[in-house]
This record gives structure tokens, C-alpha cells and sequence, in this order.
């Protein structure tokens, strides 16, 4: 029953948005009729970018959409919470509206007395605030789930099966194969942040790639989100950092020229502890959101080779499903990849910060 | 561009939510699960461990049967062969004993014929000397009636005496 849980909320939320949306048409979509070609720019970062509504698809030239809450708080107005349908088509809604222009494009601004743009303080539940929710809450009902299931059942006597199983084993796997091989000795510590670490990316991207509703949203390929994983990963290593660590960091083990008068070493290091939760911020973002543009140009050729006529466009289009069915398998690796390469890197990276220094060379 | 400047609404939420999500899973998922997959890692280890000292108390087991059914075979063999000789043994011994018994019989059969034999001469010799003095007699008796004879005769008996 639970199964079908989700399903039956995302059928809802689906049919709950047709009644507000039946007013007019988007303003991209405006944009589109205008001038035939498909804006590609616009199409690739609509997709991957956030957005104040979740837009689900279009029927009969009507955009479908879930409205979402718009969070704001104006320097000069004080708080704004309301539903995002407010603001479709460049509406303005309580002196606030979404930017069309160069400066702060499709964010949430308002004018000031000088009528230069504002942007306010902005917490709004956006598409991709509100895909965060629904898939760490699918986290926490898988992993709940399977610690339920552990709670009920005699563990000596029989082995989950079902999800349970699966959550299980990959579980079993990123600690065995990943944590203790990282982290060393007292791995019981960082365990359940690399964990949630591997589970929250490997999720999230599975569900970049789902194309549909509660899926779609281009979460780790978001900066702000591998950031956020990068920071911690940055705290883990280095607030338990033990005395070789920094040892090693500030007095590395090579020749005086090299860390004496000028601190070259140490510099370098100490530019490296920060290097590296950075290259886990990018590796992350890059790769993620290169697979979400690969995707969507792939499947872009179809709408770009409408107006070369039916034989080119009937050509392409069955190279572009090939090609993008071929995409979507090699992003379901990448998906367990970039979870597992993140996850290693920072189990890593703690043991290195974890590392007892070795007995002296004689 | 708006890519990769991280957006400060989703930066504050992401923090919020993914803390909340440590939170939970770091308290109510993970460390459950992970202690229940090693206690039972820990109990097959157990019993593996267990199943070898069974699998070698089993194979002890059978060395040991099998040495019982040797050592009872041999037993077995050495009390046939000890009922075989015992067996021979006394045949020989009743053998030995028929034959120092008919011996003993032979003897004293041989021992009763030679006394029969004796007796019997004896009383052969008994008779000859009876019918020799009888034929003695009536010879003396004889002799007698002629005196002189007689006196011839005792002189002659009275010299073989002195002899």
C-alpha cells in the first residue's frame, strides 16, 4: 500500500494544479509561439535551473503546473508568503515579480523607490526546495523502513528481502567496501554521515533522472546543494583532525628551504584543505548537470529538426530516442558512481585528517 | 552566471533539510541497521565457527568409531584364535589322556596276566610237586615193602641231606 502512496499524492497534486492553471499560457511559451525556433538556452536552463513553479507538462498549449510557495522577505515590506500562481506570466503580486531582465533573471525581485531592481530575501519552497523535501522524506521512508523491518524481525534468524534487502546490501556495501576502507579504525563515527552522505546523492540523482513529477528536479547538479554536502564533508575532516594531521599540514616532513623562511609548504597544504571539499563540490555539480545537458540537447534534436522536414526529422528523432535511451542508462551509473566517488573521497579524506603518524624512518 | 553562484534561499533550505535528515537517519536509521547487519555478520561467523567444531567433533567421532570396530575386530580374532587353540588344547590333552589312560590299562592288563600267569604257575608247580610227592609216595611205599631197599634208600636220603 505504501508502494503506491506516492503515486496516488503525485496523481493529486497533478489534478489539484489544473484549476489554477487554466488561465493563460507561460511566458516561455509566449516566447515560443512567437518566433517558431526553440530557444535553446532558455530550454536547457529551464530545465536544469530552479523555478518558483514545478512545471509539469503542457496540454493544448496550457502549461500544467504545480504552484509553489513563494517566501520572501522585502527590506522595506517586511515578509510576502504566497503561491507562486501569483506571479506567472511576469505578474506582478504585492510589489514583487520575477525578473525578466538580465539582472537577477527568473528570480523574485521588487523595485525600490529609485526603481532599481531588489532582490529580497528569498525562501521560497522552489521546484528544487520542494523536490529536496520529497526526496530526502523518500530517504527517510526507505531507511526508516529498513530499520523497521530489522526492528521487527528476529536479524539471526532471517535476511530482509525486498527493498529492505536492496537498502540493505548497498548499506553493507558502502560500509564494508567504503567506510572501514576509508575512514580506518573508528569508522563507527563518521559511518552515519557518509551514509546519509552516499544515500542523499545517490537518491537524488536517480531521481534528476526520473523525467516526471516528483523527479526531474537537477538537485546535485545544483551548486548550492553539493556545496552544502562539500561544507560538511570540509567540517568532518577538519574539526576532528588529529594533532599528525595538523602536524603535517603546518610542519610538513620535507627539506627546511622548503617551509622555513617562506611557508611553501604550508601554504600549499593549507590551500589544499581547501581544494579538496571544493573538488568534491564540482565534480559532483559538473558531472550531474553535464548529464542533465546531454539529456535534454539529445532530446532537443527532435524539436530542432522539426522544420528540416519529415525524412531528416524521422531520421534524427530515432538516433535521438537510441541516443537518449543510451544517455539515461549510462546517468543511471553515473548516478551510483558520483555517489560512490563523493562518499570514498570524503571517507578518505577523514581518515587521512584520522591518520597516526608512522614511526620514524631510520 | 546563475549556475554556479549557489542560490541562498536553496542554500539555506538545503541545510536545514539535509541537517534534519542527518539528524534522523544518524539516530533512527543507520546505526540500527548497521548494528543488526553486524550482530548478524558476527552470529554466521559464530556458527560457521561452531559448524567447524561440530564437523571436527563429527570426524573425531568417526576416527574414534572406527578405531572401537578395529580394536573389536581384533579382539574378535584373537578370541577365535584363542577359542581355536584352546579347543586344540584340549583335544591334545584328551588325546594325551586316552592314551596314558589305555596305557595305564595295557599295563595292568599285562600286570594281571603276568600275576594270572604266575599264579597259574604256581599252582602247576603246587600240583607237580603234589603229584610228585604223591607219585613219591606210592614209589616210597613201594620201596618200602622190601627192607632193603628201604635201608638203601634212607641211607641214600640221609647223604643227600648231609650234602
Amino acid at each position: 500500500m505504501k508502494r503506491y502512496g506516492l503515486l496516488i499524492l503525485m496523481l493529486l497534486m497533478a489534478f489539484s494544479a489544473f484549476p489554477q492553471r487554466e488561465g493563460g499560457e507561460s511566458a516561455l511559451l509566449q516566447e515560443k509561439q512567437g518566433d517558431d525556433d526553440l530557444d535553446m538556452q532558455e530550454y536547457l536552463f529551464g530545465h536544469i535551473g530552479d523555478s518558483y513553479e514545478w512545471h509539469i507538462t503542457t496540454v493544448n498549449g496550457k502549461p500544467v503546473s504545480i504552484p509553489l510557495l513563494v517566501i520572501v522577505r522585502s527590506k522595506t515590506t517586511g515578509w510576502h508568503i504566497f503561491s507562486s500562481h501569483h506571479l506567472e506570466e511576469g505578474e506582478e503580486y504585492q510589489g514583487l515579480f520575477i525578473s525578466q531582465e538580465e539582472q537577477y533573471n527568473g528570480k523574485v525581485v521588487e523595485r525600490d523607490a529609485d526603481g532599481t531592481l531588489v532582490r529580497p530575501l528569498d525562501l521560497s519552497i522552489t521546484k528544487n526546495v520542494f523536490s529536496l523535501m520529497i526526496n530526502c522524506t523518500l530517504i527517510v521512508l526507505l531507511v526508516l523502513g529498513t530499520a523497521r523491518w530489522y526492528r521487527r524481525h528476529d536479524a539471526l534468524k532471517e535476511a530482509p528481502k525486498g527493498i529492505a534487502g536492496i537498502m540493505e546490501m548497498l548499506i553493507v556495501m558502502v560500509e564494508d567496501d567504503i567506510i572501514k576502507e576509508g575512514v580506518g579504525k573508528d569508522y563507527k563515527r563518521y559511518s552515519p554521515y557518509l551514509l546519509t552522505a552516499f544515500f542523499f546523492i545517490f537518491i537524488n540523482n536517480l531521481m534528476g533522472i526520473v523525467p516526471f513529477f516528483p523527479g526531474g528536479a537537477n538537485l546535485t547538479g545544483n551548486i548550492a546543494i553539493t556545496l552544502v554536502l562539500a561544507v560538511c564533508t570540509f567540517l568532518a575532516v577538519n574539526l576532528f583532525g588529529n594533532k599528525h594531521y595538523w602536524k603535517d599540514i603546518l610542519w610538513p616532513d620535507v627539506p627546511l628551504f622548503l617551509k622555513a623562511p617562506l611557508p611553501l609548504m604550508p601554504l600549499i597544504e593549507i590551500i589544499g584543505i581547501f581544494t579538496k571539499p571544493f573538488s568534491l563540490m564540482i565534480r559532483l555539480f559538473a558531472n550531474i548537470m553535464a548529464g542533465h545537458c546531454m539529456l535534454l540537447g539529445v532530446v532537443a534534436v527532435i524539436f530542432i529538426t522539426a522544420k528540416m522536414g519529415p525524412a531528416i526529422n524521422g531520421s534524427l528523432s530515432v538516433i535521438a530516442v537510441l541516443f537518449g535511451v543510451f544517455m539515461d542508462i549510462l546517468e543511471c551509473l553515473v548516478a551510483f558512481l558520483q555517489a560512490y566517488v563523493f562518499t570514498m573521497l570524503s571517507a578518505v579524506f577523514i581518515g587521512m585528517s584520522r591518520q597516526e603518524a608512522e614511526p620514524e624512518h631510520k | 552566471m546563475s549556475l554556479v553562484t549557489p542560490d541562498f534561499g536553496l542554500l539555506v533550505w538545503m541545510t536545514v533539510i539535509f541537517a534534519i535528515l542527518f539528524f534522523i537517519l544518524a539516530k533512527f536509521g543507520f546505526p540500527i541497521i548497521t548494528g543488526m547487519v553486524n550482530k548478524r555478520s558476527d552470529y554466521i561467523g559464530k556458527s560457521l565457527e561452531s559448524a567447524r567444531e561440530a564437523q571436527r567433533k563429527v570426524d573425531a567421532l568417526a576416527e574414534e568409531q572406527k578405531r572401537l570396530i578395529d580394536e573389536t575386530k581384533r579382539e574378535q580374532s584373537r578370541i577365535l584364535n584363542e577359542a581355536a587353540q584352546t579347543r586344540d588344547d584340549i583335544i591334545s590333552e584328551a588325546r594325551q589322556q586316552a592314551r596314558t589312560e589305555a596305557e595305564a590299562i595295557l599295563t595292568q592288563a599285562r600286570e594281571d596276566i603276568e600275576a594270572q600267569r604266575e599264579s597259574a604257575l604256581r599252582d602247576v608247580r603246587r600240583q607237580v610237586a603234589d603229584l610228585s610227592v604223591e607219585v613219591a609216595e606210592k614209589l616210597v611205599r613201594n620201596s618200602l615193602s622190601d627192607p632193603e631197599k628201604a635201608d638203601e634208600l634212607i641211607g641214600k636220603l640221609i647223604d643227600e641231606a648231609a650234602k
